[in-house]
């Protein structure tokens, strides 16, 4: 059974973010980088099909400059078998479906059976590319899981929905799922396990080799939204900001009254 | 510009964010059209074509073939634009359309400012204004962006469509959310838990403030997920949607789908070390402050006082 879970390096959300010289991205410089939140669960449940199946082999594959491989390290030493580093300057500027063409062309003659991403990044969010990659290679996807199991080519998930409804869905492999938060709980690479993803095998495609599919849009431009005026702002001393508050209450809401 | 919007039919119910469509429509002027798979006994008002597959044939979810279902009313009603909600259904049968199409995809809209369409970056602390460069666009919306300023009305003509596709995954039926415990949607105070807590023993810290205040307490997803508090208590898109008078978010960042989820309530209070964090954008009042060090402090003071 060969398996693909496909990451992505993102900013820490809680970083202090500027807007890059041309105004159309958030500066690269200066954040620190960390796996996408949604892939961890891709990765995990990858693992853990792996480890139920015995003879399973993973691949991850991350798109990106050479810092990338930091959070490619941690994949392979959460259990991923080998790494594919697509090499890529500028992924950030790279829109969906040029990112999804670049996975598609990577997997199309590679016969994966499961292939696994996060249902959106957290920073561009967009919810499109594992869908995309699934489309391109013509075989059947399903989005938003926080279910699986799996079984001689069968998967059985549940979707999430809203409202905390799920729907119950099944399907035969080849197939690809889309993660959603709180599918299974990531799990923290032991150092042993660090030590042995060293020694994994880490290979390297430039992204000239893969891209073949044309950027459909652009970002006209990248900016602060406009803080809704009213807002109060307290900063200070825990004591003085709870008096502060509390007297806030009392004039603005009925509820210390 | 002609759109199609995709309207939403779950549980033999057609979804109230048909209105949203409804509203993205009315504000860039588009000439609308409209794709439901649902009933002709539940159809939306507006004036215009629907195009009606049966959802007892095809069913409710059924990716694959929906898609079929709305490239065929695409190709009769030649829209330059199809519009989803940001929702399970739509993040999920927009890419399939975008990508049979060879269109752009223009994901979460939040607003549209002279024709440009503007989509959150980085969760929300950002935006994004976006080009699309293919003759169809596809674009979904985020929930509760675009609201209708006066009730819908109108009857549409109804244009029935079908495929002979078939499916490509099995859809067997709902999953609801476990029943029982509190119901924030009727609490009048609510604290609800972010990340920022760090660790679930700093859940009986919010706990306690909750219970000084006379409400109850919430937690947003991340919380959840990692089981330090019971999911019916969870606020957000996928939790509760709540309207208390007094809601107080503790070390919440303010990710869009919980924002969703609490931005009707009257007076927020948010606490959070990150002055940028997007839940400063709904808060009247934003504590600049570790949650750990000043919610015992607040709660100690509201004892006393």
């Amino acid at each position: 059974m060969k398996i693909l879970v496909c990451i992505k390096q993102v900013p820490d959300m809680e970083s202090k973010f500027k807007i890059d010289s041309a105004g159309t991205w958030y500066d690269t410089a200066d954040l620190a980088w960390r796996m996408n939140e949604y892939d961890e669960y891709a990765v995990e449940q990858a693992v853990r099909l792996k480890e139920e199946s015995g003879d399973a082999d993973l691949t991850v594959l991350c798109i990106g400059s050479d810092k990338v491989k930091e959070t490619m390290k941690k994949a392979l030493a959460m259990g991923c078998d080998r790494g594919v580093h697509v090499t890529d300057d500028a992924v950030s500027s790279k829109e969906p479906f040029e990112i999804a063409g670049i996975i598609a062309e990577f997997a199309r003659d590679k016969q994966f059976d499961l292939i696994f991403t996060g249902m959106q990044s957290q920073d561009r969010g967009s919810a499109q590319v594992g869908v995309l990659v699934a489309e391109m290679l013509a075989i059947p996807s399903i989005s938003t899981i926080v279910d699986f199991s799996y079984a001689d080519g069968l998967a059985e998930v549940k979707r999430e929905l809203e409202g905390g409804v799920r729907a119950l869905v099944s399907v035969k492999t080849p197939a690809l799922f889309t993660c959603q938060l709180g599918l299974n709980t990531p799990r923290y690479p032991t150092l042993p396990n660090i030590m042995k993803a060293k020694r994994k095998e880490l290979l390297s495609v430039p992204v000239q080799e893969l891209l073949n599919i044309q950027a459909r849009q652009k970002t006209a431009k990248t900016y602060f939204p406009e803080k809704k005026g009213g807002g109060i702002v307290l900063e200070g001393d825990p004591a003085e900001l709870a008096d502060n508050l509390i007297q806030i209450l009392k004039e603005k809401t009925a509820i210390l009254s | 510009m002609k759109a199609l919007l995709v309207a939403e039919y779950r549980k033999n119910t057609l979804l109230g964010s048909v209105n949203e469509l409804l509203a993205f429509a009315q504000k860039t002027e588009a000439e609308t059209a409209m794709f439901m798979v649902g009933s002709d006994s539940q159809l939306p008002a507006f004036d215009g074509t629907l195009y009606l597959a049966d959802v007892a044939e095809y069913g409710e979810y059924n990716p694959g073939v929906h898609k079929e279902l709305l490239l065929a009313a695409v190709a009769e009603f030649q829209p330059e634009m199809i519009v989803f909600s940001h929702s399970s259904y739509g993040w999920d049968l927009a890419p399939r359309i975008a990508c049979a199409l060879k269109a752009s995809q223009v994901s979460e809209v939040v607003d549209v400012e002279n024709g440009a369409l503007i989509v959150p970056l980085c969760n929300g602390k950002l935006r994004r204004q976006v080009q699309p460069e293919t003759p169809i666009t596809v674009v979904t919306l985020q929930a509760g962006a675009f609201g209708l300023l006066d009730e819908p009305s109108g009857s549409p003509a109804v244009k029935p469509v079908s495929t002979e596709a078939a499916a490509t995954i099995s859809f067997t039926g709902y999953e609801e959310a476990e029943a029982g415990g509190v119901d924030l949607s009727k609490a009048e105070i609510i604290v609800s838990a972010g990340r920022g807590i760090g660790q679930p023993e700093n859940v009986s810290m919010i706990s306690d403030l909750a219970k000084v205040l006379g409400g109850e307490y919430g937690a947003s997803r991340p919380v959840v997920d990692s089981e330090w508090v019971e999911h019916n208590r969870q606020v957000g898109t996928t939790g509760q949607t709540v309207s208390p008078k007094l809601y107080v978010a503790c070390g919440i960042s303010g990710a869009i789908q919980h924002l969703a989820g609490m931005k009707k309530s009257e007076f927020v209070v948010a606490i959070n070390t990150d002055k940028d964090a997007p839940i400063g954008e709904v808060a009247d009042v934003l504590v600049v402050a570790d949650l750990k060090q000043f919610v015992p402090v607040l709660t100690e003071k509201l004892q006393a006082d």
